[in-house]
Formats: C-alpha cells, structure tokens, sequence
C-alpha cells in the first residue's frame, strides 16, 4: 500500500527506502549511522594526533598535516558526530516520547538530514581534494583567510550546508514540541528529554544563524575578493572570533542539553524514582540556555576585550555553573532512596558525575578571566572541553544507545559485551585526559604539532597516548557489541527497562505509525502512572480511527545533491570560471526540485482503521 | 562497586605517580613555578579556585559514594518500589545559595586580578617593549632606546616591563608562564598591552599559544631576565652596536658582504632600518638560531640553505646562497656579539 513500509524487497528497494524516508524513526537510523562513521573518522585523527605527540620531537606526520589532523578532528566530531548522533536520539525518541505520530515536518526532518550528510560529505571531500583545512576548527581569521589552497573553503562550503540542516532541523523539534504533544501533556509533563531538546532547539535557532553569517563573511573574504577580515582593508579580525564564539559557546550547551535529559531519564529509570526536583530541574536546563548566550566572550580573554570586559564574562560565565550544580544534585538525589540497577546504561550515567563534576570544576577554573590568562590555548583547555565534550557528551551519547536500544532496532544490546565496552573507555578517557590539565600547566599549549625535549612533558604525553588506545578499544567492542547483538540477541519487549514514559508503552521497535491511539497523559513518567494503577497499557485518547500519513519523497535527497555540487562549483571558480557552470548546475538542481515541491500536491495517505484493527506488523 | 572505585582510585594514583614523577614541570616554562608578579598572581588565584572546587568535589562524592553504596539493587529487591519524592525545596535552595557564596568568593579576587593585570604604562622612564609578532618569530623594539632584537627578549629583574603588542600577519599570543600569564596579538589597530615583572634571573621560554600556521610549535622565544646593571649595560652596548663594523677573520668579512648583498633586503643588523625579518643585531648571543635549533655554524648554515626543513611554512626563501656562501655567512652572523650580556650569563 505504501512505500513507507519497509519489507524486506532487496537491497535496493532497501536503500530507495532510506533515501526516500520521511519516518522519524529512520532519519534516527540515518543520522546515526551517518554520525557513527563520522564518530569513526574523528576517532581516527585523533589517534593520528596522539601518536604524534606520543614523544618529545616526533615526525611521524608533517606539521602542515599535523593541522589538518586537529582541524578536522575537532570540526568533525563537533558538527558531524556529536550533533548528528544526538539528533539521531532526538529524532528517534522524541516523537514517541509525546505521543505523536511524527515530527511536525517530515519533510523538512529528512531535508536536514541530507543537508547534513552532504554538508559532512564535502568537508571530507577535501581529504582528496587537495587537503583538509588547516586553521583549526575555530578558523580565527585572518589564519583562515590568507590558509593556501581550498582546505577552508571546504570548511565553510562544508558547514555552512550541513550548518542550514542543523537550523533546519532544530526548528522541526520546536514546532514538534510545541504542537503535537498528546493530549494531556502539558509543558511541566514533559519528560526530561523532550524539555532539554526543546531548549537545545531554541539554542539552535539562535546560535546558528551567527555561524551561517561568519561563514558568509569568510565565504566572500576568501571565494569574491571581500575584506572583512583583512585588516590592511580596515576589516577587523576579531569580529569572526566574536561571531564564532556567539554560535560556538551555546553550540556546547546544544550539545551538553540533550544528554542532560538522557541522565535524567537513566537515573530516573534504574532508580525507579521520579525524577527528584523535576521544576527545579526543567528551571535549570531553561537558566542555562539563557545564560549560555551571554558568555560567549570567555573564550576570547586574552583577544585584549579589556579589564571591564573580561569581568563581566568572567562572572556570568561563573553563573552558569549554579543551574550546573542543581542539576547534578538532583541526580544524585534522585537515585537517594532508589534502588540502582548497574545496566550498562546506568553506568555510563554513573560514571558521568565525578568527571562531568571534573569538566565543570575546570569550567569555573577557567572562568576565573586573569587565571585563565594562563590556562587558555594550552592543554588545560583540551582536558577541561574533553572531560565535558566526552565525559558528558559522548558518555550521554553511548548511555542513550544502550538505554533505547531496544526501541530503536528491536534488541536489548549485549550487557556484558556493554560493560567491556564501558571499562577500557572510561579507564582510557582518564589516562588520556586527566594528565594533560598538568601539561598545559606545565607550559604545553594546544595544537602544538611537537614539543621538545627537555620540556618535563615527555611522561605526560605517553601516559595520555596510551589513554587513547584503551578509547579506541572500547569503541571497537562497542561495534562488535552491536553486530554481535543483531545477530544473537532475543527480539525486546516493548518495555524491557520497566520505563516511565511514553514510548516504552509501544512495541519496540514501534510501528511506522508510532501510536495507535493517541494516549491520554495524565501526569509526569505518563507510563509509570498507569502501571502503578495496575494497567497495562495507556488510556487512548481517541477512539480507533484512520490515521493520515505522509508519503516518503526523493526530493530532500536531490536538493542537498544539487548544493553538494554547487558547493564544489563555489570552491573552485576561485582558479577559473568554468567552475561556475557547476554552480548553475547545482544551483539550478536544487531550486528545481523545490519548484517540484512547491507545485506537486502531496497530500499523504490514510493507514484505514480497518487494517489497523488487524493487528501491529501487519501493514 | 568495589571494583568501580577501585578502578578509579588507582587510576587517580597513576595520574598523580607520574605527575610526582616529572614533578611540577620545568624551572621557567611551567606556570605552576611562577618567578614573576603576575604568574605569581595568577598562580594564587589558580590555588584558590582549586581549593574551592576540591571542597566541592569532596561533597559531590561523598553523596555520591553514599548513594550508589546504600541504594545499589541487591537480590530480593527486584520487585522494591520506592518511593516517588517529588523533590525538597530547602534542598534546592541549600544547593543553589551555597555555590552562589562560593563563586563569590572567587569572583571578587579574580576580577580583582583583571584589573591588576589591566594597568599599563603612566610614565616615561617605564621601560617599554613593542611586540610584534609575524610567521613565525618574534620583534621586539625597545621604544625610547634604538634597539630592536629578535626571539630574545632582555628585561631587568624586579621592574616592571609594559609590553605593546601586535602582530605583522595571523593573531599569535605571546606566553611567557613562569613570569606572566599570556596576551593575543592581533593584526592592525587592535594593539594589546601586559606588563612583565620577573623576580629571579634566568633564561625563560616564551611560546605562541595562538594557532598560527604550521610552525606554531615551533614559534618559541626567549625572556632574558637579568639585574638591572647587567640590564643597563646590555642596552648600552646595543646602541653602540656598530651595524657596519667589520669582521675580524676574512672568511667572516667575506660573509658579511654575501650578507649585505643577498640578506639585507629582510634583515636588519642595528635598530634601523627596521626589516621584515628577524633583526639579527645580537645574533651571535643567541641561545637558540630561529628559536629551536642549537647555535652552531653547521645548524646556521643548514637553516640558510633551507628554512623551511625546519619551520615549516616560514618565509623565508631557501637557497638564496649556495652551500659555500652560506656557510661564510654563518661565520659571519654567529661573531655578531655587541653585548657581555648574554642569556649564558644570565642563566
């Protein structure tokens, strides 16, 4: 009846099946996937770095790589795993977590996809084109500007397509959020999630936009003879630190926010508690969206704002870790009087607290504006953002994996191979990190291709090369994890956890309809509340009726193709104008098929109710 | 659970072992052995903020420790439900007053620091240094006095040294940790200021901490800090620094003129006028040749031939002399010595 249903035709109709989805769930799997590889090629240059920096005076890769590495590790990881690996969980949790059938804008959903994989796609491009950029990720002009070659156009080509997926996709979530909860569901009956990725979305919508400007900036300064950044102009280059970080400082609490709500559900969950001091909770994660506009400057202490300046940043800065803390307490608070259950999930959960509460510590260290005269581009630094990027975002990240699972692709993933995973991670994470806040004390600064003998820095370095290889052996048990689990594993139920909220009150994984009946919510943890009254399943909302449906469409796939190519056409009309056709053809691709979208009628299609009264699967 | 934080304690003394192990860093690199005001400063300020959060760290995991150890499911719990606490206002407010006093009391010192850190020059007989950075080295004019150097640069002990700074090309920072905490220089007006004070004498690295292209490893300087006599004399003797005095040795004399012929156009020897390059005026005095390689003839000479085998990315163009030449000229630079002063001494 519809193509959205997937049924096992061939690999081909398979892949037609993912490049033409507008399910929810899906995109969740494409994201993660797609976000997975790029997690694998982060991972990969930053092992390529630590082997560098394994010993004083080493050569093992060229000082012009050597940057390339560190840049396109941290954009990477940044912009093409951290965020398309929590949108995977937005997108695949969301939905079900307020009761709707799908995201507001299905449509939309898998065009922020695609813009994102092609996006990611030509900024790796420039592996093989030539070289990758080299002025790290923050690109501070006029370094990025005057860069040789096309590396930093990739960059800003790059980000600035996957950047519109990202706008893209986090007004969907707000307009989700705010519309199509369940009957039922007020704002203070939001799961923890949903209410963190609602934040997280209205910081996207408002960060974003000063990266897409930047970028326009530097795009000019470096493809049409602009001069923003060129001070020999009268440009000024501590204007792209200022627009960077406006976007780069509430891009960390975009990312921070969601797995915030992910600990709080795991602590919520494996304690079988509600989640302690749930307003004080919802008040915090709001306060620190808002106060994580205001501090942006802390990252540009010594650009020479001035002593007025510097004060001001130093104290909101500080500021920021009093909702911090609640939050922390709060979990700790919740699991006071619980009964812990250790599943892999709840480890990770577990494990976060001392080194996010470490990452925090060094947070406010370097707050502290005149100590951070000291601390700031030097390995203090790389520890502090790795204990709360890693130690928060990626320890978030594989708790959320382990946690919906199940609800994602049908199996509980392996818990001894999740505990294998989990020990040489968190062991190698410490080894790795812990020691490099003593190395950028002891005088070793950041992206520094070597350091020399003599330095007192040699032991630190090894240790933390060393760190990173037990990293890199938990991720690798992590993917033997998830194949042996596809493999071996039983089918879940449809609530393995014993969960509180709504989308462990459907099939795992759910039908491509998600919900039935709409369910009546009639208070927090809406699940746990009808199985502490003995029921089974949640009260519908509505009676059993058809359920209007969208059809899947090729279309967001070949607007993202037709900005791939311009992109490509962008970079090189620098050398020679007959690149410019391959703006027209790209250009002219993706106005096409938005013209295409714009004229064809798309009504969707209705599931009948007859055919659902026959049962789940059965469509 | 016992494993857990066993795991985590040992993991903790490894981290500490190796840290006893190369103690707290090298004399005059580290910021954890400040010799100077503000590194002392900042270093305080750093103990502070640590005392702080160490204090906050304890009461997060001893709550912690409590928790996971008291409420861990044991067998015969499965069927256990607990009971669903809303939450504790009093608690909430205990937990957000609380931090609120404790970053207060950071909060003031630091902006305190900030301020301290913020003061520049009021009066002419400061000494006062323009930095001015460029891929990948370092100029320093001494304003008032007819002194440029480079890489090295030569302050008293115990007074206070206002620095201007900006840079030729990228944004570099200039970091010196165990005398000062660190200050960005920006290309065009945006002109910064610190001040160093050091209080022992030595020879202390100095390092670009603003990615700045490849060689930004590779970017390091020198602070010489000597006694204000010894200072004295070292300005004397570079403004008396004859630029066209000639050599003693012919083999010298020879590279002097391959110098003025084929280097000059970049590099200045004597304050003016002032070059694109590195000024080379003491060169003969330096520690180290372009900021990493031992002094001698054979480094010189290679360094000629092809700078960019060692700083990659720098500008300077290579083979602009042949072998034999080069070597001539290396003769030549390394005799360029006005000064008794030099970081040998000071150290």
């Amino acid at each position: 009846m519809s193509t959205a249903v997937a049924q096992k035709k061939g690999f081909g109709a398979f892949i037609w099946d993912y490049l033409t989805t507008v399910d929810h769930k899906k995109i969740a799997h494409l994201y993660l996937v797609a976000g997975g590889l790029f997690f694998l090629m982060g991972g990969l240059e930053a092992m390529i770095i630590r082997i560098q920096l394994m010993k004083p005076d080493n050569e093992f890769i060229s000082a012009g790589l050597y940057n390339e590495m560190i840049t396109m590790h941290g954009t990477t990881m940044i912009f093409l795993a951290a965020m398309p690996l929590l949108f995977a969980l937005m997108n695949a949790v969301v939905p079900l977590q307020i009761g709707a059938r799908d995201v507001a804008f299905p449509f939309l959903n898998s065009l922020g996809f695609w813009l994102f994989f092609f996006g990611g796609l030509i900024l790796n491009f420039s592996w093989f084109m030539g070289g990758a950029p080299d002025a790290g990720w923050t690109a501070y002009a006029p370094l990025s500007t005057t860069s040789p070659g096309h590396g930093v156009d990739f960059y800003v080509m790059g980000l600035q397509i996957s950047g519109a997926g990202t706008l893209i996709g986090g007004i969907n979530f707000l307009v989700t959020i705010v519309n199509m909860r369940a009957p039922g569901m007020s704002y203070m009956r939001m799961p923890l999630f949903t209410w963190t990725v609602f934040v997280t979305s209205t910081l996207i919508l408002f960060a974003f936009p000063a990266l897409t400007v930047g970028l326009f900036l530097m795009m000019f300064d470096r493809m049409f003879g602009s001069v923003f950044f060129d001070v020999a102009a009268g440009g000024n280059v501590i204007i792209w630190e200022h627009l960077f970080w406006i976007f780069g400082h509430p891009e960390v609490y975009i990312l921070i926010l969601p797995v915030f709500g992910v600990f709080s559900e795991v602590f919520s969950t494996f304690s079988r508690k509600r989640l302690f001091g749930y307003s004080a909770m919802v008040f915090a994660t709001v306060l620190i969206g808002f106060l994580g506009f205001m501090v942006w400057a802390h990252h540009m202490f010594t650009t020479g704002m001035g002593p007025v300046a510097n004060s001001i940043f130093a104290v909101t800065t500080m500021a920021i870790a009093v909702p911090t803390g609640i939050k922390i307490f709060n979990w700790l608070f919740t699991m006071w009087g619980g009964t812990i259950q250790m599943t892999t999930a709840m480890l990770w959960s577990v494990a976060f607290i001392p080194t996010f509460t470490i990452g925090g510590m060094t947070g406010v260290m370097l707050a502290a504006a005149a100590a951070d005269y000291q601390y700031h581009d030097t390995y203090f630094v790389v520890a502090h953002f790795h204990y709360v990027i890693v130690g928060g975002v990626v320890f978030g990240i594989f708790a959320a994996l382990h946690y919906w699972w199940p609800k994602m692709f049908g199996k509980v993933l392996n818990e001894k191979l999740g505990k294998w995973t989990f020990w040489p991670f968190f062991i190698g994470f410490h080894l790795t990190f812990f020691i490099q806040h003593f190395l950028g004390l002891m005088g070793m600064p950041r992206r520094y291709w070597k350091f020399l003998e003599g330095q007192g820095l040699d032991t630190g370095n090894l240790i933390s090369t060393i760190g990173a290889f037990f990293m890199a052996l938990g991720v690798i048990i992590f993917l033997w994890n998830v194949i042996y689990t596809a493999f071996k594993e039983p089918k879940a139920s449809a609530d393995p956890f014993d969960g509180r909220t709504l989308e462990w009150s459907i099939p795992s994984p759910p039908p491509f309809y998600n919900f039935k009946q709409t369910p009546l919510v009639r208070g927090l943890d809406a699940l746990w509340i009808e199985k502490s009254e003995g029921k089974k399943a949640m009260t519908p909302a509505e009676p059993l009726g058809d359920i209007h449906m969208p059809y899947g469409s090729i279309l967001p796939f070949v607007m993202s193709l037709g900005l791939f190519i311009a992109g490509f056409g962008f970079i090189y009309q620098v050398d020679n104008p007959v690149w410019l056709s391959l703006v027209f053809i790209g250009m002219g691709i993706t106005l096409g098929a938005m013209f295409v979208r714009s004229v064809k009628d798309d009504l969707g299609y209705h599931i009948h109710k007859e055919d659902l009264e026959k049962g789940d699967g059965q469509l | 659970m016992k494993g857990w934080m066993g795991k985590f304690r040992a993991l903790f003394l490894l981290g500490s072992l190796s840290l006893i192990l190369s103690g707290c860093g090298v004399d005059k690199l580290s910021a954890l052995k400040p010799d100077g005001y503000g590194a002392e400063l900042l270093y305080d300020l750093m103990i502070l903020s640590i005392a702080i959060m160490i204090f906050v760290f304890i009461v997060v995991m001893a709550i912690y420790t409590f928790v996971l150890i008291r409420y861990r499911r044991k067998k015969g719990q499965e069927d256990f439900i607990p009971k669903q606490t809303e939450g504790n206002k009093v608690l909430e407010i205990i937990w957000t007053v609380i931090p609120i006093i404790l970053l207060l009391v950071l909060a003031v010192p630091t902006v305190q620091a900030v301020f301290d850190l913020a003061e520049t020059s009021s009066d002419e007989a400061d000494i006062r240094i323009d930095v001015t950075s460029a891929q990948f080295w370092w100029q320093f004019d001494y304003a008032g006095e007819e002194i440029s150097t480079s890489q090295e640069l030569y302050i008293p002990k115990g007074e206070r040294v206002y620095l201007t700074m900006k840079s030729a090309d990228v944004i570099h920072s200039f970091w010196v940790p165990s005398i000062a905490g660190k200050m960005d220089t920006n290309p065009g007006d945006n002109e910064n200021t610190m001040y160093l004070e050091a209080k022992e004498e030595g020879v202390y690295w100095g390092q670009c901490t603003e990615l700045c292209g490849p060689s930004h490893s590779l970017m390091d300087f020198r602070v010489v800090v000597v006694s204000p006599e010894e200072y004295e004399q070292w300005v004397n003797d570079m403004k008396n620094a004859d630029p066209e005095a000639t050599p003693d040795t012919q083999v010298a004399q020879e590279g002097q003129e391959i110098f003025q012929n084929n280097c000059m156009s970049c590099h200045a020897i004597g304050a003016q006028p002032k070059g694109v390059g590195p000024n080379l005026t003491n060169f003969g005095d330096r520690a180290k040749v372009a900021g990493i390689l031992e002094p001698t003839k054979e480094n010189i000479k290679n360094w000629i031939l092809n700078p960019n085998e060692y700083k990659p990315g720098n500008t300077m163009p290579a083979n602009l002399v042949n072998e034999e030449e080069a070597g001539k000229v290396a003769e030549y630079l390394m005799q360029l010595k006005p000064s008794e002063i030099t970081p040998e001494s000071a150290q």
